[in-house]
């Protein structure tokens, strides 16, 4: 049930024989330690990986930004100013961090590890193909859900813990936000567990097909609903406009991080765009296919596998453009506009198509719309003749 | 040759340890070539440049209090609803999907119920108003 990166590459020879050699040579099974090793190096590619996406989402945010408003935006550093975020890295760890002296100065340090701690922490369930996953945890959706809530806390707590007015407001804003949009986006993420019938991620992209019309956003048109469902909450969740209150640059200073200088500041910068990053990644394992490949293109093998993280990968860098498109298109929410949208439309509609999702699997015993219409195309026809 | 049980938890403590000691880590190296030059007026909390007027930690009614009441209802309601739903494909294949349907609706119904009544109270409000009767001022 649950299987990991390890015990995909332990099916190579090369790796097999190496446990053997090491657990002869250490007269113990070297398992344990050979599994540490690929964990590690696994771990510090993706995180490598994820650090340069995060750095690279601040670029493509101020480069869209400036295209969509006929500016130039950053082009200095580098090749049409690409390293930009390199620059701004070095500047904040360069920067003096001010810590105010009426802060909590415990919850003003652990405020921006609890943000990195929690994104770093869904990291791990992130199925960038069926091999080249972590750790596929048989519960791997719940895992994701609650350890994701760790960046709330985070928010809450930079807010709280700095003592200052405006990064009160921010951190309450932000709280009420989080844990608000969280119930649309379990609801909704319910229902797609109800079609598919396993809470792991495997079985999640698994019940789904690399062809648009077999992935779960056309199964019916409750999931196609339940998508934008989804992807609004985690908008919200993620703190993104139009959904920036608890940071509203323009009523309250920086929100949550007004105190935070250098690299705290970063810090939350950081997580903010890994974890939009994951947030795209849960909508396209749910509801676009995941790492599926058209008619399994390239196999079970290497090529398999690559084509399955570009497929993974591209649709959700594909949604990360929409989100940052998003963002510099619509004006943001006042905070009862906010808890209105939640409570009063999004909640009642995902309840709504968690009933009649079940209800169409009870019916049509989870057969997908198009599946439906070929059949009675098909019956339509073989009458006709 | 297999992972044993406790193995599939390795990567979750090391990203988990990663990420303390990566923020940790960080912020020593830059202790080390970052200015510091503190001051009083600078270690303020920012209030505009005026001097800030009381504590942050003040009485603040933001009609959290419901909300987190509501949101951990509904929190609890989803974590029950997780293994239901996650049956529900296995016991449809062998033709109990009705009896779970049923069993779902009526749970989410008494939800909705619930929902319906915070929001006639007007507990869904961000700021909450008090219906004042015909007549009355």
């Amino acid at each position: 049930m649950n299987q990991t990166v390890v015990s995909y590459l332990l099916q190579f020879e090369p790796i097999k024989k190496l446990v053997l050699s090491l657990s002869n040579l250490l007269g113990f099974n070297a398992i344990s330690i050979v599994s540490f090793l690929i964990f590690l190096i696994v771990i510090l590619i993706v995180v490598g990986f994820l650090a340069t996406v995060g750095g690279l989402g601040t670029y493509a945010e101020r480069k869209i930004s400036a295209d969509m408003q006929a500016r130039i935006g950053p082009n200095r550093v580098g090749p049409y100013g690409i390293l930009q975020f390199l620059a701004d890295g070095a500047k904040m760890l360069l920067k003096e961090d001010i810590i105010p002296t009426q802060s909590d100065k415990f919850l003003f340090y652990v405020a921006p590890m609890l943000c990195i701690v929690g994104v770093f922490g869904t990291i791990a369930v992130i199925p960038f193909s069926s091999g080249f996953t972590i750790l596929n945890f048989n519960v791997g959706l719940v895992y994701l859900i609650g350890i994701s809530s760790l960046v709330g806390l985070g928010v809450f707590l930079g807010g709280y813990g700095s003592n200052s007015k405006w990064s009160m407001l921010g951190g309450m804003r932000g709280a009420s936000q989080i844990i608000s949009y969280e119930i649309p986006v379990v609801l909704s993420s319910l229902s797609i567990v109800l079609l598919s019938g396993g809470l792991s991620f495997s079985a999640l992209i698994g019940a789904q097909g690399g062809w648009p019309h077999e992935w779960f956003i056309f199964h019916n048109p409750f999931t196609f609903i339940g998508f934008f469902i989804l992807f609004i909450g985690s908008l919200a969740e993620t703190n993104r406009a139009p959904f920036d209150l608890p940071e509203a640059e323009s009523e309250l200073v920086s929100g949550y991080h007004t105190e935070f200088s250098g690299m705290r500041f970063g810090f939350f910068a950081l997580a903010e765009y890994i974890e939009v990053f994951v947030v795209c990644g849960l909508a396209t394992a749910l509801f676009l296919g995941g790492y599926n490949v058209p008619m399994h293109l390239g196999g079970d093998g290497l090529i398999g596998q690559v084509l399955q993280v570009g497929s993974f990968v591209s649709k959700t860098f594909l949604l990360y453009y929409i989100v940052i498109v998003t963002r510099w298109t619509l004006p943001r929410l006042r905070v009862d506009q906010l808890m209105t949208m939640c409570w009063k439309y999004l909640i009642p509609i995902a309840m709504f198509n968690l009933i009649m999702v079940g209800l169409w699997m009870w019916l049509f015993d989870g057969r997908s719309l198009f599946t439906l219409l070929f059949k009675s195309a098909s019956v339509a026809s073989g009458a006709g003749h | 040759m297999s992972t044993s049980n406790l193995d599939i938890y390795m990567p979750i403590l090391i990203l988990l340890i990663f990420g303390v000691v990566l923020v940790s880590a960080t912020l020593l190296i830059g202790k080390l070539i970052r200015p510091n030059n503190p001051s009083p007026v600078k270690n303020q909390p920012y209030e505009c440049g005026e001097d800030p007027i009381g504590s942050a930690w003040s009485v603040f009614n933001m009609r959290f209090y419901v909300t987190g009441l509501i949101f951990i209802i509904f929190d609890v309601e989803s974590a029950l609803m997780f293994p239901v739903v996650g049956v529900f494909k296995d016991l449809n294949d062998i033709g109990m999907g009705g009896l779970v349907f049923m069993e779902l609706f009526l749970f989410l119904l008494i939800l909705a119920a619930g929902l319906a009544y915070c929001w006639r109270k007007g507990d869904l409000d961000w700021v909450k108003t008090y219906h004042t009767e015909k007549g009355q001022e």
